[in-house]
């Protein structure tokens, strides 16, 4: 049914939106119980220039891929109309405790897993009703999108990084941003794309008694900001491809949270963009680097 | 007061086949025998207390204890959402967790309680406690696996655990949720089709079992290392809960042990194992680890080969031992540089790529982290000569270049040229070619041998490699 009558779907832009549960607990936003005096300030400002930036686009759905929805068996889409649960943090549990009630386009969904199938990847839908959607969703889909009005298809981790090597996550991952690419195309919806994830991902083992308290917020070592600040100078001048030609090494030396595959994916869904990303924010948490960009695919279009 | 102590020690599988499909596989059957056979040991010990290390709870911000009393949800698998939900609600024992929570920080550890509403208790606690514990009549306590966390830090970890089970007079049951190997299919497969992912984890998976129903649980923990590197996917560091329960145990090596079950779980090795501390008369330990008390060590990311904190020893070599002061390998935009590999004595890189070639700096024999001399130092503080093994030098400068390769996403059969340096080539010569035959010999690298005078740290031999990635 897809195809002649229908118009074409579109990516109108693809985002790194990283999901530390700190910028949701320094909101303080009703859903989330922990109270916060505030705090990382920088990133947050950052998520309000994106928010801004897109605010007058129009579009239909989210597909967003969370490093902590991690799997094993493949890639996994959630497959059910509705999920609403409480999120725990289980690493911060006193930051995060946030109720989320979100809608799947399940359609999509299930176009996107169909076309990853026909190309071969490992997929399965998640349609368990008593699922706990992954912190890194909930916070991701809260910072892009507090109103939450917008329905969702949230796609797995991989985890093939920790069997083969990046190389082959990354392979698995440039495949899967290219079937998530045409399935959105055909399936005639206005798409943003968002890779949650870290760059940088060394953190600190100790926790101030004040999670907030921002004089303790810094990057963990100069290795780290060095490989942020490279990683940044691609999104900003529009190299993509060298990111892909760097990821092993930089996934490596970085303990970079792009081992869940996320930013390879969000590239290739982007067809690799050769235009510069827009840095809406650059910021610490617990020493991990996390940026915030959006690459403007609206303003992209092939002729 | 009567004195507490453990009565038992469990090893139990972490997958939810167990508890909602036994029946769909006779294995999955046979493992779910297992842990009913446990949950009825454990019953008949009198036990009054369950203590569960799971290496499917991990933590960054050191140790976690659940604490509250009452822990209620609905449980769903990441993976194997399709086998059904495990609604849970259990008995912990908030009070030893808080009492454990502070012996953990007496010992210097980073610890916390947790103890909210709707805490997601991960799978492997969740089967556990569901299946050995069916009733909720004994009390328990779960602690998670800190990803950062060396051998170090997990055994301090087990003797505040200790501290509080003797103090508050428990008799207690230890529990480690694990995997053996941890190696699963990547693809769906039907449950008739489960086995062990590979011969090689099936191999590594019945070695461990022989040694723990041998009761030399302490060797398992010693072996550790070996068995991450050997039959483990990456998830953690390392592999860790032996380290934890070998701690629980006094690093006992002669427990009396029995392997109630071993079989596939989608690939990975799932075992019930039983640890009574019943002396079995076998081995008796053997333990050759710092016997550590009090945690002082910053945790250190990648620590997974070596576990002691690198700038403790290297201080501590250095106040201790003879040669140069030792450097952090330098960091360039081409350079590759291993924790794996002994610190440089200078402001180098341990390799450099160029193109696809790579160049390595001298390499000696020299153990990362500890930097002891393998076959022991050609001289002592004073310069006196010493007796010294050429052929362990050697074996272990070829260990220290493959590891330096790997690092570079290199390997041995990619060595194309090797000068070698021997400060005593008469004496040395024929122990060092023999070991060069063995090893790098078979690959074929041209090779260029000199004798010169001395080196900067008191080693024999230094190999400098040029490879190809
Ligand atoms: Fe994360």
């Amino acid at each position: 049914m897809l195809g002649a009558t229908m118009s074409k779907g579109e990516i109108v832009a693809g985002c790194l939106a990283p999901h530390p549960p700190h910028l949701v607990y320094a909101e303080n936003p009703p859903q989330n119980e922990p109270v916060a005096e505030g705090g990382w300030e920088q990133l947050r400002w950052g998520y309000e220039r994106l928010r801004e930036s897109l605010s007058g686009v129009d579009y239909d759905a989210i597909v967003l891929l969370s490093p902590h929805w991690q799997t094993y068996v493949g890639t996994h889409f959630l497959g059910l109309p509705t999920f609403k649960n409480l999120s725990v943090d289980p690493v911060f549990p006193n930051l995060f405790r946030y109720h989320y009630e979100l809608d799947i386009d399940v359609e999509l969904s299930q176009q996107i897993h169909d076309h990853a199938a026909e190309v071969g990847l490992s997929v399965k839908m998640m349609k368990n009703p008593d699922f706990r959607v992954d912190y890194g969703t909930i916070t991701t889909g809260h910072m892009f999108n507090p109103e939450w009005d917008k329905p969702l298809v949230v796609i797995s981790s991989n985890r093939s990084r920790d069997y083969y090597s990046v190389e082959v996550m990354q392979e698995m991952m440039i495949e899967l941003g290219k079937a998530t690419r045409e399935a959105i195309i055909a399936s005639g919806k206005k798409v943003v794309v968002l890779a949650s994830n870290s760059l940088s991902h060394r953190h600190f083992t100790t926790e101030s008694a004040i999670p907030e308290d921002m004089s303790k917020e810094h990057i963990t070592s100069h290795a780290m900001h060095l490989w942020d600040m490279r990683m940044i100078e691609y999104f900003r001048s529009g190299q993509s491809q060298r990111i892909l030609d760097e990821m092993p090494e930089f996934t490596e030396q970085a303990i970079a949270e792009s081992d869940g595959g996320g930013l390879s994916w969000l590239l290739s869904t982007l067809d690799i963009p050769n235009y510069p990303g827009i840095l809406h924010g650059y910021g610490t948490i617990i020493g991990t680097g996390n940026a915030i960009v959006e690459w403007p695919e609206r303003l992209h279009k092939e002729a | 007061m009567s004195s507490g102590e453990l009565v038992g020690s469990y090893i139990v599988p972490v997958h939810p086949h167990t508890v909602l499909a036994p029946e769909q596989n006779e294995g999955w059957g046979r493992l779910r025998n297992a842990y009913d056979e446990a949950a009825q040991r454990i019953k008949d010990s009198g036990a009054d207390l369950i203590i569960i290390y799971s290496t499917t709870w991990t933590s960054i911000i050191g140790h976690q204890i659940i604490a509250d009393p009452n822990p209620e949800w609905v449980m769903v698998d990441h993976d194997f959402h399709e086998l059904g939900s495990i609604p849970y609600s259990f008995n912990i024992d908030e009070h030893f967790a808080h009492e454990w929570n502070d012996a953990n920080e007496k010992r210097g550890l980073k610890s916390r309680t947790v103890a909210y509403h709707g805490f997601p208790i991960d799978v492997g606690s969740v089967v556990a406690l569901k299946l050995l514990n069916p009733d909720n009549s004994i009390p328990a306590v779960i602690v998670s696996s800190n990803v950062y966390a060396n051998r170090a830090e997990t055994t301090v970890l087990a003797k505040a655990c200790m501290d509080v089970v003797k103090k508050t007079g428990r008799k207690a049951i230890a529990v480690t949720a694990m995997s053996l190997s941890n190696r699963m299919f990547t693809k769906p497969i039907e449950p008739k089709d489960d086995r062990i992912h590979s011969l090689k984890d099936d191999e590594w998976n019945r070695k461990i079992l022989e040694f723990l129903s041998e009761g030399r649980l302490e060797d398992v923990g010693q072996l550790s290392r070996t068995i991450h590197r050997q039959i483990r996917v990456n998830k953690v560091v390392a592999f860790k809960p032996m380290w934890w329960l070998s701690g629980m145990n006094q690093n006992r090596n002669n427990l009396t042990g029995e392997v109630l079950a071993y079989e596939a779980l989608h690939g990975a090795g799932g075992a019930v194992v039983h640890l009574d501390p019943q002396a079995s008369g076998a081995g008796d330990k053997e333990y050759d680890e710092d016997d550590v008390e009090i945690f002082t060590g910053e945790r250190n990311v990648l620590d997974s080969i070596e576990e002691t904190s690198s700038q403790k020893v290297d201080q501590q070599i250095q106040d201790s031992t003879v040669g140069p002061k030792l450097w952090e390998p330098t960091e360039t935009e081409d350079s590759v540089n291993s924790d794996a590999a002994p610190k440089p004595v200078g402001a180098y890189p341990h390799a450099r790529r160029v193109g696809d070639l790579l160049y390595l700096s001298g390499v000696g024999p020299r153990q990362p982290s500890t930097n002891a001399i393998p076959g022991g130092p050609i001289c002592d503080s004073n310069g006196s000569p010493l007796e010294y093994d050429i052929k362990a030098q050697t074996r272990a400068v070829v260990e220290n270049i493959a590891r330096i390769l790997e690092e570079a996403g290199s390997s041995m059969d990619k060595v194309v040229d090797v000068t070698s340096f021997l400060v005593d080539m008469d004496r040395d010569f024929a122990g060092y070619n023999e070991v060069w035959a063995e090893t790098l010999g078979h690959y074929g690298p041209t090779r260029t041998t000199l004798a010169i005078k001395a080196l900067p740290t008191p080693i024999a031999v230094e190999m400098k490699v040029i490879a190809k990635i």
